[in-house]
């Protein structure tokens, strides 16, 4: 067919069309996201200048301005340094072993290094989710750490053991010697010993609990000898003289390991469908949920040792610990609760057709997925609880904030920037630790719900 | 045909064996026999022990010390109160400044929160950024060392009455405080509130007939402007009629300080400003994420259905976040009232700084006073938490039918 006429072909280049707006890169991004309307435009501006208005001076406050050498006020005053003087940091670091140890005697201070060292290398690994014996590991944080702690920082020793305390119990009469102490020590190994075998259903299946009863005890025996408690052990530093950090460090992780137990007992209560127990843990709960913490501190100074016989006294600290454990207890309770009612029915279900007894089925399955579900809401209560610890200031007890303020009322450094220097200080401290702990529950929150793909 | 299910058997004795033992027999009625038995030997023994160290440190329990004469001064006062006045009257006092803060700083949190959680949610990348740099800062610093820092640092640090910080020459900041125009009632001040209160109601009623017409007849009616018009002119007219209602009594600088005003006493200033930046932070995280957890299609469904987007938003969205964000952010002022009680490390005198502490040293009353002071906030979170409980069934309902 001819019909070369009907063909038509272009002979000159359409007109190239106008570029895109771009949308992507740097040019983009300003486009899209930052100067995309009036209103954004305006918006855009007093926000860089209110970021200008708050960074610069706290930038040139903390280094520019800054006077990292000296060794009284005079260094941080501004007719000595020639400038306007910012953060003072000489009083920090004067001030330095006080922020952290408070009045613990100098020449016992490794103590207080040995107990962070052994805090961070258990748990570090506990909180990477790839190394392996978390059982083994958590078991070491939560339980032998503790005693170890005590043993290390308040010091003293140890007159005997279970059948000592027996012994005080009943009232006879015990004169501690070394001899007594290990003959106590092996007896009571073999009692709790045997009894776990027995517990765990006879030689047969019991001799791994008893393999591992007796191993603990090695164990305990090991640290005996190490820090020689059978012979009086350290010298005793007397909670009064503890401070700062340690005592930060001290109240949030024994209110955590403490409050553990305390929420799981009253949330497995508050689920129970015994009407007693779960009156009374419905009204311990919220009891305490709905009173403020300095209550609970003064409750714990004031009331507590007038609740105790009269020749009874109880250290200051401990007392304080007491009060923000069952505090946080429960809050915890709630936390788990709300993990116990998002397991399904018939996870116990099933474990009551397997002939599970209640313990069992609650230890063994319910609890455990239960608990994982509600690792990040625990991480943030253990936040609110890091946060809380510095009331303890009110009750008299020098945390890291109560010996910020006592380090202030010190005349050789009073600058009119010491004050905003310290807040500084502390401030970081304090913010590194709970923004890594809530990074570390958003990290868990993500791995949990990796199947959820959000 | 289906025969009707056979009824269980009544046997009333057998469901009250079944509660009352939590379905496990006799093995849970003896365990709280057990645990009642505990509990009450505990009780017991406190106490016993209790009344034992009082009698040895010779304190008579009981009340009878509310009528005491308290002897000290409270520097700030909603009531009349004076160091002659009782320890009852302290009591008030102090419950009346906690209440004085807590709904100050309720009101501030949650206008920062919502401004902070609108700015996060912005598509201005910088804004949000800001929004977020704001709640991460202060949400991970504990509320006590804010406290100290806005008192000690920062208020502290202001000029001195001679060189304040003037807000447009009628209000002053400094080192002592806030000083502000004090506000005298006239004689007209009561016919101005009744013309207040008066065209609220009519404009509630003319909205509310709008309303009706709406969605009865289709109709919409305008009556914004005659509310408006409502809203402005019935109190001029009073002030017309009857004069002005309120004279300023504006500060002036006397000598060394400030005569006439008010003065907002620095401790109100920094518990205020640390109570409300703090619990913004939280109120931010909980509006944002109401917001966000409206599913998407309900925007789109709305912008169908052809509302304009504030329509959506008030229409569609904010109801529904709205539902989701109320019990948290009632859980939030609950927790700044609770927190307010932190006054006492700073020396602003709320009941438990003037109650629990300055009190407690006084008589030693240890017992009934932080009981007492336990209860009050106890009975303010139960109260709050039963209300919550209530909106919650109702809501529950509304979502069922």
């Amino acid at each position: 067919m001819s019909g070369d006429d009907t063909i038509f072909v272009r002979e000159t280049l359409a007109p190239a069309r106008k570029a895109p707006v771009v949308t992507t890169g740097i040019i983009g991004f300003l486009r899209t996201r930052l100067f995309n309307s009036p209103l954004n435009i305006v918006l855009t501006f007093a926000s860089a200048a209110l970021l200008w208005i708050v960074l610069e001076p706290t930038i040139r406050f903390l280094f520019v301005d800054a006077v990292w050498k000296g060794a009284d006020r005079t260094a941080c005053l501004a007719d000595q340094a020639g400038h306007p003087v910012g953060a003072c940091w000489p009083f920090i670091q004067a001030k330095f072993t006080q922020l952290t140890y408070g009045f613990y005697p100098e020449d016992q201070r490794w103590r207080a290094n040995l107990t962070f060292a052994l805090a961070a290398l258990l748990l570090a690994p506990l909180l990477v989710p790839k190394i392996p014996g978390k059982t083994l590991n958590a078991g070491l944080f939560f339980i032998a750490f503790p005693f170890l702690a005590f043993f290390l920082l308040r010091g003293g020793g140890l007159d005997g053991f279970a059948f000592y305390w027996l012994a005080e119990l009943f009232g006879v009469a015990w004169t501690p010697s070394l001899t007594r102490f290990w003959l106590d020590f092996s007896l009571t190994t073999t009692v709790v010993t045997a009894a776990a075998v027995w517990l765990w259903g006879g030689w047969l299946n019991g001799r791994r609990a008893g393999i591992v009863t007796a191993l603990t005890f090695a164990g305990i025996a090991l640290v005996i000898e190490a820090l020689q408690l059978d012979r009086g052990g350290l010298p005793v530093v007397d909670t009064r003289q503890w401070g700062g950090l340690l005592v930060t460090l001290v109240v949030s992780i024994t209110g955590i390991v403490a409050s553990m137990p305390v929420g799981i007992a009253l949330a497995l209560g508050r689920t129970s469908r015994i009407p007693l127990l779960r009156i009374f843990s419905i009204a311990f709960i919220e009891f305490w949920r709905g009173v403020p913490l300095i209550t609970v501190l003064f409750f714990a100074t004031y009331m507590l040792p007038l609740f105790l016989p009269g020749d009874f006294t109880i250290d200051a600290l401990v007392r304080v610990l007491v009060g923000i454990a069952l505090f946080a207890g429960a809050y915890n309770a709630e936390v788990i609760r709300g993990g116990l009612l998002a397991i399904p029915r018939g996870q116990r279900e099933a474990a009551n057709a397997l002939g599970l007894s209640y313990w069992k089925t609650t230890g063994l399955i319910v609890l455990p997925q239960a608990l994982r579900h509600v690792i990040p809401a625990l991480v943030n209560s253990f936040i609110a609880l890091f946060k809380d610890t510095t009331l303890v200031l009110i009750v008299a007890i020098f945390d890291l904030l109560g010996q910020l303020r006592a380090a202030f009322a010190d005349p050789t450094w009073a600058t009119p920037t010491t004050l905003f220097t310290g807040f500084a200080f502390t401030g970081i401290i304090y913010w590194v630790g709970c923004f890594a702990m809530s990074r570390y529950s958003l990290f868990v929150e993500r791995r949990l719900n990796a199947h959820r793909n959000t | 045909m289906a025969t009707a299910p056979r009824r269980p058997p009544f046997r009333p004795l057998t469901r009250l064996w079944r509660v009352l033992s939590g379905d496990t027999g006799w093995k849970g009625i003896a365990g709280q026999l057990v645990f009642a038995g505990l509990l009450a030997w505990l009780v017991s023994d406190i106490v016993i022990n209790a009344r034992a160290n009082l009698q040895a440190q010779h304190i008579a329990s009981g009340f009878g010390f509310l009528a005491g004469t308290a002897g000290f001064s409270v520097n700030q006062a909603l009531i009349r109160y004076s160091e002659a006045d009782t320890y009852l009257r302290v009591f008030e006092v102090g419950l009346l400044n906690t209440l004085l803060v807590s709904i100050i700083g309720i009101v501030f949190a949650t206008l920062i929160g919502f401004a902070v959680a609108l700015g996060r949610l912005s598509p201005n990348w910088l804004l949000a950024r800001l929004s977020g740099g704001y709640v991460e800062i202060i949400r991970n610093l504990p509320l006590l060392f804010q406290l100290l820092f806005w008192y000690l640092a920062v208020l502290a640090a202001l000029p001195n009455p001679r060189q304040s910080l003037s807000v447009f020459g009628v209000a002053f900041l400094n080192n002592r405080g806030f000083v502000v125009p004090h506000m005298e009632p006239q004689q007209g001040a009561g016919v101005f509130v009744v013309a207040i209160l008066a065209a609220i109601a009519a404009s509630l009623v003319m909205m509310a007939y709008a309303r009706r017409r709406l969605y009865r007849h289709g109709e919409r009616l305008r009556v914004w402007p005659f509310a408006l018009a409502l809203l402005i002119g019935l109190p001029l007219l009073g002030i017309v009629l009857f004069g002005v209602p309120v004279s300023f009594d504006v500060p002036v600088l006397r000598g060394f300080n400030f005569t006439g005003g008010t003065r907002v006493t620095p401790e109100l200033v920094a518990l205020t400003i640390a109570l409300s930046t703090y619990t913004a932070a939280f109120i931010a995280e909980i509006v944002r994420g109401g917001l966000l957890a409206v599913p998407k299609g309900q925007m789109e469904a709305g912008a169908s259905l052809g509302l304009s987007r504030p329509a959506i938003l008030r229409l569609v969205i904010i109801p529904q976040a709205m539902r989701l964000i109320l019990p948290p952010l009632t859980n939030q002022y609950l927790n700044l009232t609770k927190n307010s009680s932190l006054a006492v490390a700073i020396g602003y005198p709320d009941l438990f700084s003037v109650f629990a502490g300055t009190t407690l040293s006084q008589t030693g009353q240890a017992v009934e006073i932080i009981a007492m002071t336990m209860a009050v906030y106890l009975a303010i979170s139960l109260v709050t938490s039963a209300l919550m409980n209530a909106y919650g069934w109702h809501l529950d309902r509304s979502q069922r039918a």
